[in-house]
């Protein structure tokens, strides 16, 4: 082995600058080949390579061959239903020549895997996909050169078939990689870009595969935080004002007298009751009467628009180009408009939920955490402990959205259990899910755009209040340009955060609504203006793909629509074509059919793909047509299913997703792209079934029907 | 005063102490450990804990546990038969019917409380009688494959 194509790290003489709790953890490892690497901003940038040794020292996953041949891969990163659990298991097995069942996934576990800052954004499989490859194939490499050694041939006369070394032509003459890995313990960087497999290679990446968790799922053995019982644990029921933002003021504890051994514990605002039985609790919980101070109501869901309109003044500009006052100038025809969003509930089907309890100072917690490392630290400054005392332990998801980045019920549980000295769980209550979400925030976007005599956009002016730029660059061909974006601290009467694609199915929303009425309003085909003034070559192919799968010529049923939404996100181009039947009389809207067509580069796992875009397209009508909170201040009035609408059974149309074929790229996010032109093609589909023109979503049958009555 | 409530539960004979007035969600997650019943609303809007109450498929967070007192009751543990999927559970997992899996439970038991009622149902019949489960990954048109694959299955083996 040449040194400078493998840095071997023995533990014995390990002189780099690995911080304390990274040295540890590679002790507390068997034995095996360890290739440690790290997803930070190198690969961000480059999808590949480690080249410092700083980085070794913060590196932040790992895979290890173990004695026994299987491969273990340790990854910060969780699985919560976007099935990386089976992809990043494909990618390995693919590169290291191991079936796929000799992969074990060690997800999100605090303990036994380096850090990692969360899963969100679809950053799993475009950034730690490749890396993870690359490291699968640097072991592969190292197990040939050892297997090399011992059958005393040159590596280039062997190959690799399910964990088994075998010479070319010779095939009695084999080692296995168990064989291979006994007794030794070497740790290595992920130095350089090793050799990536070319896609005429791929036997298992690019193939459909079925999630291997979902046996567990079907059988209801899969375990979720609620689902761990420890022994002596009780069980939490917090009392809440009816206001978000309350502070406590009196407890009154009284009525708890009648409920034998049930607790009640208080902390700052937090006030709650404890049992060992789940349904006392509650039941105790009702009893305990708090007065509450409660913050003055800024809005409510009908004004909160204006609010932000009012109260933001200060903005940054995102995007410019040209010169507006020449765009206003040069074009023939200038159309304005206003659109808007309300706030949006993530609504897993799990609540947020923990389990945990203290042992020997350490705090151990099952918790239904999008980010486990985010949430020790959350733990470790709310409890005032190290880092290394927080101990968050692998766990499935049920459904987090960008929900489950946020874990009050964490530091709740935690609070709690230390209160009573007692292992506890913490289930919130659908009411409580509804309130304490953080939601997507409501927004308000303000265009205008110019078109001259050849139906070529001149003018693009747009003004975002409160969904952010992510996905917003723009992709049409506009000289004169300029996007802002408006925002404010503190400004929402909710909590807000992170939901599937932040902002961007609001904005993608806002544009693809404005294109489209400005192409209506000269008289021009959706799709071929657009085609018209794209700019992007990926976007031109990819409409042109979801246009050619729908049949955008096709003749249309009476009373039905056709409508097209393009967007950007996590790098994949998306085009979306759906096809909705409204009924004029009612303002019932019947969505039909879906045609989706993504370039998301490399596609890893064909039928992962096609799950996260059916998903986020499923989801995504629910945003379109059903979903708004309806809140008065901080008083969140849809507190249950029943009063927020998300997407069923019924509702569901035909979905037909598409590819474009890219199997020497480097892959791009799949897990938000697609939900985010769901909004803008169903607004458009509308317009097109009946003319109505709906600027606010959800595109509810009273908006319909208010606009039709306009006329 | 705690009473002794009996039933039947995956086909064995069961007693619990109970106050009177749980939920029958809680007593079969938190008294007799299945788990695999889910907990995603506690008032009947999602499905997520629906389990089989004498072939009915029922929302053990609408029942009281006095009220399954010699009753039959069969919960996602019990579908499984010397080791082997039940029909519903392999067609969930051939067409991949399932991601966070949080649903899934509540999904595959309503689904055969269904199919138990009628063998033969219709697309349309299986989305009326499916629709108030709620799936938020949004695999509502894989689950209805599943459930027509898991039908054809079961009609076969009759
Ligand atoms: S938990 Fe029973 S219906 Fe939702
Ligand atoms: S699979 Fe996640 S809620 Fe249905």
């Amino acid at each position: 082995m040449e040194s400078d194509k493998i840095t071997q790290l023995y533990f014995s003489d390990v002189n780099m600058p690995i911080t304390y709790d990274r040295r540890k953890f590679l002790k507390k490892l068997g034995f095996g080949i360890i290739i440690v690497f790290s997803i930070g901003k190198l690969s961000l940038l480059q999808g590949w390579g480690q080249n410092d040794n700083e980085e070794i020292a913060d590196f932040n996953a790992f895979l290890r061959v173990k004695e026994d041949g299987r491969v273990d891969c340790y990854t910060g990163k969780v699985e919560m239903g976007q099935g990386i659990i089976t992809s990043l298991a494909q990618a390995i097995a693919e590169e290291l020549e191991v079936p796929i069942s000799s992969v074990d996934m060690i997800m999100g576990d605090t303990d036994l895997c380096p850090y990692d800052a969360g899963t969100w954004g679809s950053l799993t499989t475009r950034f730690t996909d490749p890396v993870l490859r690359a490291a699968a194939a640097e072991a592969r490499e190292i197990l040939i050169d050892l297997a090399a050694e011992q059958l005393g041939v040159p590596d280039t006369m062997l190959e690799v078939v399910d964990g088994v070394v075998f010479v070319k032509n010779e095939l009695s003459k084999k080692i296995t990689y168990a064989e291979l890995t006994k007794g030794k313990k070497i740790v290595q960087s992920l130095k350089k870009k090793p050799e990536i497999k070319k896609s005429k290679d791929f036997e298992i990446v690019g193939k459909p595969i079925i999630s291997i968790d979902a046996e567990a799922k079907v059988t209801g053995k899969a375990k979720y935080s609620a689902d761990i019982k420890l022994p002596n644990m009780v069980y939490a029921t917090m009392v809440r004002p009816n206001v978000y933002g309350s502070k406590k003021i009196l407890v009154d504890s009284s009525g708890l007298s009648v409920f034998e051994g049930a607790e009640l514990l208080e902390e700052g605002d937090l006030v709650a009751v404890v049992h060992a039985d789940p349904e006392i609790a509650n039941k105790a919980a009702k009893k305990v009467k708090v007065t509450w101070e409660e913050p003055a109501a800024k809005a409510d869901n009908e004004t909160i628009f204006q609010y932000l309109d009012d109260h933001i003044q200060e903005s940054k500009v995102f995007e410019e180009g040209g010169s507006l006052d020449k765009g206003r100038a040069s074009s023939m025809k200038i159309f304005e408009a206003n659109y808007y969003d309300g706030y949006k509930a993530h609504a897993p089907i799990e609540t947020h939920s923990a389990t945990c309890y203290f042992k020997e100072g350490v705090l151990i917690m099952w918790v239904s955490s999008q980010t486990p490392f985010g949430t020790r630290e959350e733990l470790s400054k709310a409890l005032d402990m190290p880092l290394e005392k927080v101990h968050i332990k692998q766990i499935f998801i049920g459904g987090g959205f960008g929900g489950k980045v946020y874990n009050q019920q964490a530091v709740e549980a935690a609070k709690i259990a230390k209160l009573c000295g007692k292992p506890v769980q913490l289930v919130w209550s659908r009411s409580e899910e509804f309130m304490y979400d953080r939601f997507r925030p409501a927004a308000l976007i303000k265009t205008a755009s110019g078109v001259d005599n050849n139906g070529k956009l001149t003018l693009w002016e747009f003004d975002i209040y409160c969904a952010g730029t992510r996905g917003t660059k723009l992709f049409y061909n506009i000289p004169n340009n300029r996007t802002r974006m408006f925002n404010k601290d503190d400004i929402h009467p909710l909590g807000t955060g992170a939901w599937r694609a932040p902002g961007n199915n609001t904005t993608t929303f806002a544009r693809e609504s404005h294109i489209d009425a400005t192409a209506h309003a000269v008289g021009i085909d959706a799709l071929e203006f657009r085609l018209n003034n794209l700019k992007n070559e990926n976007m031109i192919a990819t409409l042109k793909l979801a246009a050619e799968t729908f049949g955008w010529d096709s003749e249309k049923a009476k009373g039905h629509g056709y409508g097209i939404a393009l967007g950007e996100d996590a790098g994949t181009s998306v085009a979306i074509i759906a096809e909705v039947y409204v009924d004029k009389n009612t303002g019932e809207v019947e969505p039909i059919r879906v045609v989706c067509a993504q370039d998301m580069g490399q596609v890893v796992n064909l039928h992962g793909a096609k799950l996260q875009a059916e998903g986020g397209i499923t989801m995504g009508l629910g945003y379109a047509l059903y979903e708004e909170i309806v809140f008065d201040g901080g008083m969140v009035k849809s507190r249950r299913f029943n009063s927020y609408e998300i997407t069923r059974f019924s509702k569901t149309p035909k979905i037909e997703c598409v590819f474009i074929d890219k199997m020497d790229s480097k892959p791009q996010g799949g897990g938000e792209p697609a939900i985010i032109c769901v909004g803008g093609a169903i607004a458009n589909a509308v317009f097109d079934a009946c003319g109505a023109r709906v600027n606010r979503m959800p595109i509810t049958p009273n908006r319909i029907l208010e606009v039709l009555k306009k006329g | 005063m705690k009473k002794s409530i009996s039933f039947k539960l995956n086909g064995k004979p069961i007693s619990v102490d109970v106050t009177g007035g749980e939920f029958l969600i809680t007593v079969i997650r938190t008294n007799l450990d299945q788990t695999g019943t889910k907990y995603g609303c506690g008032i009947g809007d999602c499905g997520a804990c629906t389990i089989l109450i004498d072939k009915e498929p029922v929302r053990s967070c609408m029942i009281f546990v006095e009220d399954v007192a010699g009753k039959e009751i069969i919960t996602i543990e019990g579908l499984v038969t010397n080791g082997f999927l039940h029909p519903i559970q392999k067609a969930f997992v051939a067409h991949d019917a399932l991601q966070c899996g949080f649903c899934t439970s509540g999904m595959i038991m309503n689904a055969y409380g269904l199919l138990l009622q009628n063998p033969e149902l219709t697309r349309e019949e299986i989305i009326s009688g499916m629709d108030e489960n709620l799936c938020r990954c949004g695999s509502y048109n894989r689950i209805i494959d599943a459930i027509q694959t898991a039908a054809t299955e079961m009609n076969e083996k009759m």
